[in-house]
């Protein structure tokens, strides 16, 4: 045989030199064109993600164009003081009470001292002897209980109600910095065509306005996008991690325990593995719908807290999209479990057999406190998917408008991906901006969760 | 002390298993842990199923008009589903002709060629994205991908929601999901397959798409048709972007390329109805709410088959390398 192939012809089999040395260059230049291919490509991808985040930051800040109700300086103007060396901030409590006294509807005015009174010792908007009654009801307004109002939510009412700025145009964050200009024409141009109704453009103030900003991350959210903010968004989200961590992670770990460390090879075992890889791959929209037809709906009762006497009518409230949000997150925290506990060497189990210790005394002593680390890594991440999950919150109906905070398992509740989505279809620009300014708040809360997670995971795995 | 005393007694029959009641209790909560996975797809598939099999029960519903019905027009009881899998199927596969290139060459570049230096500068950015939540994505097609879509072919082209914006942008979603599986595929493949090639003198390009692309072919098979799977059940980008109309169409009267296949028009997905109606007023046992059961049924099952496909190809890799 090999005598054979070595009597085989060369000639013509192999090139020759110059041939060789052009084929030589024609490979050479493939092989570098491909990596610049490769590279280009992954470079499609830090791009996108930086254009996403570009995206958001330049929607979160810019011009707006603002109209108010009462311009401040003339409202400065008006109580005697001078606009050029004070603000409204600098004005006194009295001066602030009064200036709502005289601008607001004896009617908004009563609302407002109920919900919290103006001062300690007088009445505002309400007589002393209407007050006495509705604090006499079996169910009085908060107003007469807690404090007097401080200095800051005064300012903010008037703001939101004497000043009462209403944005009627706004502009991208870089268009702002680079060529303001074109904003006013734009707005100029808008007045001429009759978009902004009934104002004029003498009115118009152009501001800097930073849509994330603190009272935005404290205000409730307000059908009005100026004053909208996420503080019951936020409360939400926060109920709902609450409760997936409260069900997804002890049988998310209790079922990978059963799975890597008591399981023996068996149909049922088997197939409960393969199930939970399956789930783990079921769109998070059906676990919406699962949610639906028996959190909500089966188990209303029990869900709507009316078999506990408390809560509202319905079984749309926070225990059910939790507990939706915790059957979405049980396969991911199970696997993540398996993965951690089954990076535990068999030799500390070997161990603590051998020293006469029951299969879970070991599982608790030894290797759980090992594995520790990672199943809490993989838990974290878990949670961050949970709460930028929008799709089942919408199924299990997290609710339109809401602008009191959540109170307990049995409120209605909006979060945090849901603002965002109902901020997103709504055509009106300035919506955009809060949107975006949302998007900023629940990146910062996922990457500082993200973040934990990667040190308690370098911090561990440069351990062992 | 009594734990002594157990011993003594025990030890006059060392063989003989002992029945440890706390033992047995702990055993049992983890083996429901277990199974409560079971009954969640027990849940999934019996509530799906009772209401869907409500749907195809309604007189005005029939099972075969279902599966084969052009048009979707819940208004006029007109119930074909292949309006909302048209849209489904459209933007998926949009997603995988963006993200398939993207990602299949960012883990050739990941696994053959990158430094570690170069792998710790990409890796956390394809991480990141993984971490943004759909609905933001969303915001970004609306805001983003729309208008630019828009300003470049025109805007009598290309209409304010549109397919192609939403599919490019669930590409950008599921580009780490092709890049990361494909990668582990890669990274699997034995080095003494590449030293051979090496050997006979190829260079590095022939080496990783002759040599180590087709010895991971399944794996990477594997990794298309999860994204896939990922696109089909993808949910916030599509609503958002792709509107809230069914693209009724009736086979041989409308153009194909021009309306039917149209990516720059709008035509609401599987996903996005049932969410647009969820977040409607339903109320329960209309034949709304049983609609969205019946697709999401549909959903499921395709979801579920293409994940199942997956695990073949990833079984056939296993084999070939272990």
């Amino acid at each position: 045989m090999s005598l054979q192939t070595t009597e085989r012809p060369t000639e013509g089999l192999f090139p020759g030199e110059q041939e060789f040395q052009s084929q030589l260059r024609v490979r050479r230049w493939r092989a570098f064109l491909f990596q610049g291919f490769s590279l280009l490509m992954l470079t499609i991808a830090v791009v996108a993600l930086a254009t996403l985040l570009y995206t958001i930051i330049n929607d979160s800040f810019g011009l707006t164009a603002v109209v108010n109700q009462q311009d401040p300086e003339d409202v400065l103007a008006g109580l005697g003081h001078d606009p050029a060396t004070m603000t409204m901030a600098d004005l006194s409590y009295e001066e602030l009470v009064a200036l709502l006294e005289t601008t607001l509807s004896s009617g908004v005015g009563r609302r407002l001292e109920r919900e919290q009174r103006f001062f300690e010792d007088r009445l505002v908007f309400e007589s002393d002897e209407v007050w006495m009654e509705i604090c006499a009801e079996s169910d009085p307004p908060p107003g007469c209980t807690i404090g007097p109002r401080g200095s800051a939510s005064v300012l903010q009412l008037v703001n939101e109600r004497v000043i009462a700025p209403d944005v009627i145009d706004s502009y991208d964050l870089v268009p702002s910095l680079t060529n303001p200009e074109a904003f006013e024409a734009e707005v100029r141009q808008g007045f001429e065509i009759g978009r902004y109704g009934d104002y004029e453009f003498d009115q118009v103030s152009f501001e800097w306005r930073a849509w994330f900003n603190p009272t935005f991350l404290t205000s409730p959210s307000n059908s009005s996008p100026e004053l909208a903010g996420i503080r019951t968004a936020i409360l939400g989200s926060a109920w709902l991690v609450l409760f997936t961590v409260l069900f997804a992670v002890p049988v998310g770990v209790g079922a990978a325990i059963y799975l890597v460390e008591f399981a023996k090879p068996s149909r049922l075992n088997d197939f409960i593995q393969t199930n939970i890889n399956n789930l783990a791959g079921v769109p998070s929209i059906i676990y919406g719908m699962l949610g639906l037809a028996v959190l909500v709906r089966a188990l209303e009762p029990i869900t709507s807290g009316s078999l506990f006497g408390v809560g509202g009518s319905d079984g749309r409230t926070i225990i059910s999209a939790g507990l939706t949000l915790g059957l979405l997150t049980l396969p991911v925290v199970i696997i993540s479990s398996q993965e951690a506990l089954k990076a535990v060497p068999d030799s500390l189990r070997h161990a603590g057999l051998g020293l006469g210790a029951t299969r879970w005394q070991t599982v608790r002593s030894q290797v759980l406190p090992v594995a520790l680390p990672g199943i809490l890594t993989g838990t974290i991440l878990a949670v961050a998917r949970a709460i930028g999950e929008t799709a089942p919150l919408i199924l299990v109906g997290a609710a339109g408008f809401i602008t009191a905070d959540p109170t307990g398992p049995f409120s209605a509740f909006t979060a945090l991906p849901i603002q965002i989505f109902q901020w997103t279809s709504l055509p009106q620009e300035e919506f955009r901006n809060i949107a975006a300014a949302a998007s900023i708040a629940l990146l910062v809360l996922l990457l500082t969760l993200n973040s934990f997670a990667v040190i308690l995971r370098n911090r561990y795995s440069r351990k062992a | 002390m009594s734990d002594e005393q157990v011993e003594v007694e025990s030890a006059s029959d060392p063989l003989q298993k002992r029945a440890r009641p706390g033992e047995m209790a702990i055993r049992g909560f983890l083996f429901i842990c277990g199974a409560i996975s079971i009954a969640v797809t027990v849940g999934i598939l019996w509530e799906l199923g009772k209401e869907a099999l409500l749907f195809f029960q309604d007189e005005r519903v029939s099972i075969a008009d279902f599966f084969s019905g052009t048009v979707w027009q819940p208004q006029a009881e007109v119930f074909g589903i292949l309006p909302l899998v048209l849209g489904t199927v459209l933007i998926s596969i949009i997603a995988l002709v963006v993200a398939v290139p993207i990602g299949l060459a960012a883990a050739i570049y990941l696994s053959e060629y990158a430094t570690q230096r170069v792998k710790s500068f990409f890796k956390p950015v394809l991480e990141v994205l993984v971490g943004i939540p759909t609905v933001v994505y969303g915001f970004f097609a609306l805001t983003f991908m729309t208008p630019l879509l828009r300003s470049w072919l025109g805007s009598s082209t290309v209409g304010f929601f549109n397919v192609a914006s939403a599919g490019i942008v669930v590409g950008i979603l599921i580009v780490p999901l092709v890049s990361s599986l494909s990668e582990d595929a890669l990274s699997a493949v034995p080095d003494s397959l590449r030293q051979a090639a090496y050997g006979l003198g190829a260079s590095k390009l022939e080496v990783s798409l002759r040599i180590v692309v087709p010895a991971a072919l399944s794996g990477i098979a594997a990794a298309v048709v999860v994204a896939m799977s990922r696109a089909v059940g993808e949910t916030m980008v599509v609503t958002l972007a792709s509107g809230a109309a069914p693209r009724n169409f009736t086979l041989g009267e409308d153009a194909l390329f021009g309306y039917i296949l149209n990516p720059f028009e709008a035509a609401q997905a599987m996903t996005g109805y049932i969410v647009v109606t969820a977040s409607g007023d339903l109320s329960y046992n209309t034949i709304d709410y049983n609609s969205i059961f019946a697709i999401g049924l549909t959903l499921f099952f395709m979801t579920l088959g293409l994940n199942s496909l997956s695990r073949r190809f990833v079984k056939r890799f296993r084999q070939a390398y272990e």
